[in-house]
């Protein structure tokens, strides 16, 4: 076996177009690269004077699986920037919504993305086609999400009721009360669903990630909470670019997001479950239990199964909320026009995004940066592959392609996010 | 009877409109049985050679490749549908249409020359025939079911041109515009979004592009009497479909 090359130009199941290039040369892997080739779309440029009241919707275009983390990160780094704060009853709604996108968009990771490379199978419409009961499970869950989305932001892909201050409309307490029964339901599915993918065969793997995620002593974070990491980093938002950049490198053609000291990191389910699992609920404690996984998981293949936990978390918290739910009354704070910076961070499905603005005396955007999970997963994702493909050199090219595959589906890649990927010339051997 | 084969199609894009397809939650198995889904990279790992009944394709044109592309697809489709306001109108980020895109790149870049981008980004009909342009930013989930039954039924599809207005009518939403003095795009928008920002309190953004025989100035005039500026004005129809060629129009109102 001298020179083998894996590549696979159109990765499917992952949201956006990336792609995969490995040369291995004998038992010397060569090179790892994942590649990324989704059309630049200058959302930090486009965003120039643009009202800084129009950054939430504007953003949110950047990626349609989950406009709410858009939206939430803008609307907290413009409120700073304005000198605003929203009251109890506007951030436990916008606690709500975002429950409903890491609902639907975990499902749709875990369910839909995930799940068939553990079973063989090219889609979740071919495991339907022999175990229909869990493909409706998990869309049964999916769904409850983008109803939770609809109700309180009128729609589930770009929303329209959510603005910097709060809201258009507070959502009528009856139409919220509603979602408790089928939220409570859809609980218990989530832990069916987490312990039927208990029982996939994981392939072995075991690193020692840096896991960086927001932290807050009491509740599971969503968007509230410092920066921090399973190494002990504890920074509030503004922070982050002291201790985090974006390299733009030309062989692998992204902004890539690196520590301070030049360190990949990941961002997404593993370091927020490993960083906060004290903050989970008994019940998803019991789920990660009887799954088989203990307060930190090092195996990337569990994500999986670690998205489903969040997935009932979010169910619990959502049902939580709404048990409590008090019309936020106005429905959204004064909005000022004036200048400013601000920074806001928060936890995308798959990982922390960061937003940073300055407004000039019109409110007007002078400067944006949008720092969105995926291209902070980057370099880790490619860590994760030479590994995969060091450890697998015994496979065939097909199974391991599939591997390399499964390997990148592991960080739910959102390459629609990359509002700064372009496309890499390949290296043929 | 064999199935008729469908694909969904990527460009310039955010995924949202794609996504709509997987948010039929109640009829994607029934979806799945009565078609062949032949390509649809972010559900399935199956590719299945063309030609192809329908593609759908998401995305707006703003590289060299992707204007190739979109030959090729056109080449491979029986009947090719553009979802979203990328593939119909350029989506936001032909915003750059109105700008230097180089001034564009090195904003966002460290490093301009790694780039290739169009100047433009420019929808799907501007480079093929399109048989049929659903609007949105995002879809609406009942159009797409509307579209792809009536697509597979041989008959025109069900999808009024009608302004916003009419909807906010129908539904009896109070007109924000009068009664709040909002600005509002719903009487030069096409309808189809069920109403949404009008019944939330708030004033149309255009994200649905607009409608046949729109009247902007009109509109531009009112926008002014309710105390609007001309950045203001500009900024509202200069957003998610800006290089329609109508809310360009408005976009350049003095």
């Amino acid at each position: 076996m001298n020179d083998r090359v894996i590549q696979v130009n159109e990765l499917a199941r992952v949201e956006g177009e990336g792609a995969l290039y490995v040369r291995i040369n004998g038992d010397d892997v060569e090179r790892v690269e994942f590649r990324i080739f989704e059309p630049p779309r200058f959302f930090e440029a486009l965003l120039q004077s643009r009202m800084g009241t129009e950054a939430p919707d504007i953003t949110s275009r950047i990626c349609g699986i989950c406009p709410i983390a858009y939206i939430m990160g803008a609307c907290h780094a413009v409120e700073k920037a304005l000198g605003i704060e929203v009251t109890p009853q506007i951030h436990a709604l916008r606690r709500m919504i975002y429950c409903g996108e890491w609902i639907q968009s975990n499902t749709l990771h875990a369910a839909m993305l995930h799940a068939p490379d553990f079973l063989g199978l090219p889609s979740a419409m071919d495991i339907a086609k022999t175990n229909p009961e869990l493909v409706r499970k998990a869309l049964r869950v999916k769904k409850m999400g983008n109803t939770l989305m609809e109700v309180i932001g009128g729609r589930a892909v770009h929303p329209i009721n959510t603005k910097v201050g709060g809201f258009y409309s507070a959502p009528d307490p009856d139409a919220i009360a509603a979602l408790i029964p089928e939220l409570e339901a859809c609980a218990l599915l989530a832990r069916e669903i987490t312990l039927d993918f208990a029982k996939f065969e994981f392939p072995d793997d075991d690193h020692d990630y840096l896991f960086v995620s927001l932290i807050h002593p009491d509740m599971y974070p969503i968007l509230e909470g410092n920066i921090g990491s399973s190494r002990g980093l504890d920074i509030p938002p503004e922070e982050y670019p002291q201790h985090f950049y974006e390299e733009h490198v030309e062989r692998s053609t992204a902004l890539q997001g690196r520590t301070a000291d030049g360190l990949p990191y990941l961002v997404g389910p593993l370091a927020r479950y490993a960083n906060n699992f004290e903050q989970l609920t008994d019940n998803c404690k019991a789920t990660a239990r009887d799954a088989g996984l203990g307060p930190v998981v090092r195996n990337p293949y569990q994500s999986i199964l670690v998205r489903m936990i969040e997935v009932q978390y979010a169910l619990e918290e959502a049902a939580r909320l709404a048990r409590i739910y008090e019309p936020p009354d106005p429905p959204s704070v004064a909005v000022p026009v004036c200048a400013g910076e601000g920074h806001g961070c928060t936890e995308a499905p798959r990982g922390i995004c960061y937003h940073s603005y300055q407004l000039d005396d019109d409110g007007r955007i002078t400067f944006a940066n949008i720092v969105p999970p995926t291209s902070q997963n980057q370099p880790q994702i490619e860590v994760d592959l030479q590994r995969t493909v060091e450890g697998n050199l015994a496979m065939t090219d097909d199974d391991l392609q599939w591997r390399c595959e499964q390997t990148i589906r592991n960080y739910d890649p959102c390459i629609s996010c990359s509002t700064h990927f372009l496309k890499l010339t390949v290296d043929r051997v | 009877m064999t199935k008729p084969k469908i694909a969904v199609w990527k460009f310039a894009s955010c995924d949202g409109c794609q996504l709509t397809l997987l948010d039929c939650e109640d009829e994607l198995l029934d979806i799945a049985d009565s078609v062949e889904i032949a390509h649809f990279l972010e559900a399935t790992r199956t590719t299945v050679e063309g030609p192809y009944d329908i593609s759908l394709v998401e995305g707006s044109v703003t590289t060299a490749h992707d204007a190739e592309r979109i030959q090729e697809i056109r080449a491979q489709s029986k009947t090719l549908i553009t979802i979203g306001a990328c593939a119909t109108s350029g989506g936001i980020q032909a915003l750059r249409n109105f700008a230097d895109v180089k001034a564009f790149t090195s904003t966002v870049y460290a490093h301009p020359e790694y780039i290739k981008t169009l100047k433009t980004s420019t929808a799907i009909a501007d480079h093929v025939d399109v048989d049929f342009e659903l609007r949105g930013c995002p879809i609406s989930k009942a159009q797409l079911l509307e579209l792809l039954t009536a697509t597979l039924a041989g008959r025109k599809p069900h999808v009024p041109r009608v302004s916003q207005c009419v909807e906010c009518k129908l539904a009896g939403t109070v007109c924000v515009m009068v009664a709040k003095g909002e600005l509002c795009l719903g009487p030069v928008t096409q309808a189809g979004c069920g109403n949404l920002c009008p019944s939330h309190g708030r004033g149309c953004y255009g994200c649905f592009g607009p409608m046949e025989n729109t009247n902007i100035a009109a509109l531009a005039a009112q926008l002014r009497t309710l105390g609007a500026e001309t950045p203001e004005i500009k900024d509202l129809f200069l957003s998610y479909n800006a290089a329609a060629p109508d809310f360009s129009k408005g976009g350049q109102t003095p």
